[in-house]
């Protein structure tokens, strides 16, 4: 009864309805790629892609030049700079103090964070779809030129590669929320997990760092068929990494003065 | 259809904003007065939903701010005309507007247009903006939604001079179609111009507020003598205090004929003898407000 009710005498104009979770993260979509900044590092992740490709096409032993080889080469450049690209969707909104607009036009600021997660991850799906179409073609290249050109691809490795692209954008997002300054969150990002894999040489944390090292547990992901005991030590590590910093930033944005 | 109540913001013990009450109505253009660091942006950010007032409460339409579903429908905002990425083009800057509210990108041009930035101004980056077009684009931005209620924050910083007529046409046009305008400014000039209302605040705190023409019909007489050391003495000695304007009159808080029989009682030649008018609104702001500016320069 109530259902039928609310259809028949909406109490708000449909305009005047919150703008839908999709509507909002094709804005965000949007975002990443309308400014310079953003256009130019997709155009270089794109290009380094190509180049992980030739420089395997040129110099690696022709048995190697297969498809696992190329698509598992081709995820470096995006792992690196995609998250510097998450990191600045949630920094530029400070730093650039768009978040005036933003958080005028959608007061719900959980929201806005929900779709720009959304947008990072289905850039990091984009991207690593983008990544198989080149590591074919270089393999075709391959197969011409005297290589492998094998298209033996275990699925693992496919669905291991888009989950390791969407850990790193969601952990870029989550240090870009929580430090809401682009150089230091960038900064953080690379730096810190490198000075806790230092840390994990010293042999009393070594045990620890195999949980919670990310760079050392996501290396994992670049080979078939992860265990349960990988899968579990890559979830302990992005708890870490990923899910603590963005619980605290997502706490941040929503109490933030905005001016 | 913006109503403020007992709005007050305090950051430690220094009360940025202290007990603020108006309302906006309608069909009319109100004017949000006083120099800078008075607290007329802090309001203005607490009436959307930006900052959270330490007490009291603020409406939109009888609704707070944040409980507005798509609130670029109903509200207009402009807070802040440079903050904006600059390296998006303007146009951009609507066009991911109107997504997020659902408005028809064909509006873009139309409301680009409406501001006066042409297409070549559209296709430009922000970064080579002037704050005039800024300003402009702003306004786009507050537009773009055709909203019934428009808050703008010093919008007419920046614009030249045919520019500020443009947008004093704009938002009185927008009244009398039955909007309701929200407009601060630390010139007094700039608003009296348009507004229908006046809300003056100095220190955090409203100093006067009301209907202009009232506010104006009760600031006193402008006096002027052709020996102007006589006429202080006669003000003076009539107890009448006076204040001084930068071109040699007097403004008196008293009706004419006082001060015109004091000086015939002297014997005093006058030169000019009026409602003090906008000229005496003046002399009040700067009187209410004095020191302010200065404590800001120090916070």
């Amino acid at each position: 009864m109530t259902a039928v009710l609310q259809t028949e005498a909406p109490s708000v104009r449909p305009e005047f309805r919150s703008p839908g979770l999709g509507r909002l993260t094709l804005v965000e979509l949007r975002k990443l790629a309308d400014t310079r900044a953003g256009l130019w590092l997709l155009i270089i992740i794109a290009l380094a892609t190509v180049g992980t490709s030739a420089i395997q096409l040129g110099w690696a032993p022709d048995e190697e030049q297969a498809l696992d080889g190329f698509f598992g080469f081709a995820l470096l450049p995006s792992a690196i700079l995609l998250p510097v690209l998450g990191i600045l969707s949630m920094t530029a909104e400070w730093s650039q103090r768009t978040a005036l607009t933003t958080f005028t036009l959608v007061p719900a600021r959980e929201r806005v964070i929900a779709a720009k997660l959304l947008a990072g991850a289905l850039i990091a799906l984009a991207s690593t779809a983008a990544m198989l179409v080149i590591a074919s073609a270089a393999n075709l290249l391959a197969a011409a030129l005297g290589g492998d050109g094998g298209w033996n691809l275990p699925p693992s490795l496919l669905w291991q590669g888009l989950a390791m692209q969407i850990i790193l954008v969601l952990m870029g997002m989550a240090f870009g929320a929580l430090l809401q300054n682009s150089p230091l969150a960038i900064v953080l990002y690379l730096a810190l997990p490198m000075v806790w894999s230092l840390l994990g040489m010293i042999s009393a944390i070594a045990d620890a760092a195999k949980w919670l090292d990310i760079n050392v547990t996501t290396t994992a992901m670049a080979e078939a068929g992860m265990t349960g005991d990988e899968w579990a030590r890559v979830g302990a590590s992005a708890a870490v990494w990923v899910v603590l910093p963005l619980a605290l930033g997502i706490a941040r944005v929503l109490r933030r003065e905005v001016n | 259809m913006i109503t403020v109540e007992h709005l007050t913001k305090r950051y430690g013990s220094y009360a940025a904003v202290d007990d603020v009450s108006f309302a906006c109505e309608p069909g009319t253009v109100t004017g949000f007065l006083g120099p800078n660091g008075a607290g007329k942006s802090t309001t203005m950010r607490m009436i959307c939903g930006l900052s959270t007032p330490t007490s009291g409460s603020a409406t939109v339409r009888g609704v707070p701010y944040r409980r507005l579903g798509n609130p670029g429908r109903e509200v207009g905002v402009l807070l802040d005309a440079s903050a904006q990425h600059p390296g998006r083009t303007g146009r951009e800057i609507l066009t991911l507007a109107a997504l997020t509210m659902g408005v028809d990108t064909k509006e873009v041009p139309r409301v680009l247009d409406r501001v006066g930035l042409n297409t070549t101004a559209g296709k430009r980056r922000v970064k080579a903006y002037s704050l005039g077009m800024r300003q402009r684009l702003g306004l786009a931005l507050a537009l773009l939604g055709d909203p019934a209620v428009l808050i703008l924050d010093e919008p007419a910083n920046g614009l030249d001079p045919e520019g500020i007529f443009w947008m004093r046409g704009l938002l009185r046009d927008f009244a009398d179609r039955g909007g309701a305008v929200l407009l601060s400014s630390h010139l007094l000039r700039e608003v009296e111009a348009v507004a229908d209302r006046l809300v003056v605040i100095g220190g955090g705190k409203i100093v006067a507020q009301g209907d202009k023409a009232e506010l104006l019909a009760q600031t006193g007489t402008l006096v002027r003598a052709a020996d102007p050391a006589a006429l202080a003495m006669v003000l003076d000695r009539a107890g009448l205090p006076g204040t001084r304007t930068t071109d040699g009159g007097v403004v008196v808080p008293t009706g004419s004929e006082v001060i015109g029989r004091a000086a015939a009682d002297a014997g005093l030649v006058l030169l000019e003898l009026r409602p003090a008018g906008s000229g005496g609104l003046e002399q009040m702001f700067l009187t209410l407000t004095a020191g302010d500016s200065v404590k800001e320069a120090v916070r």
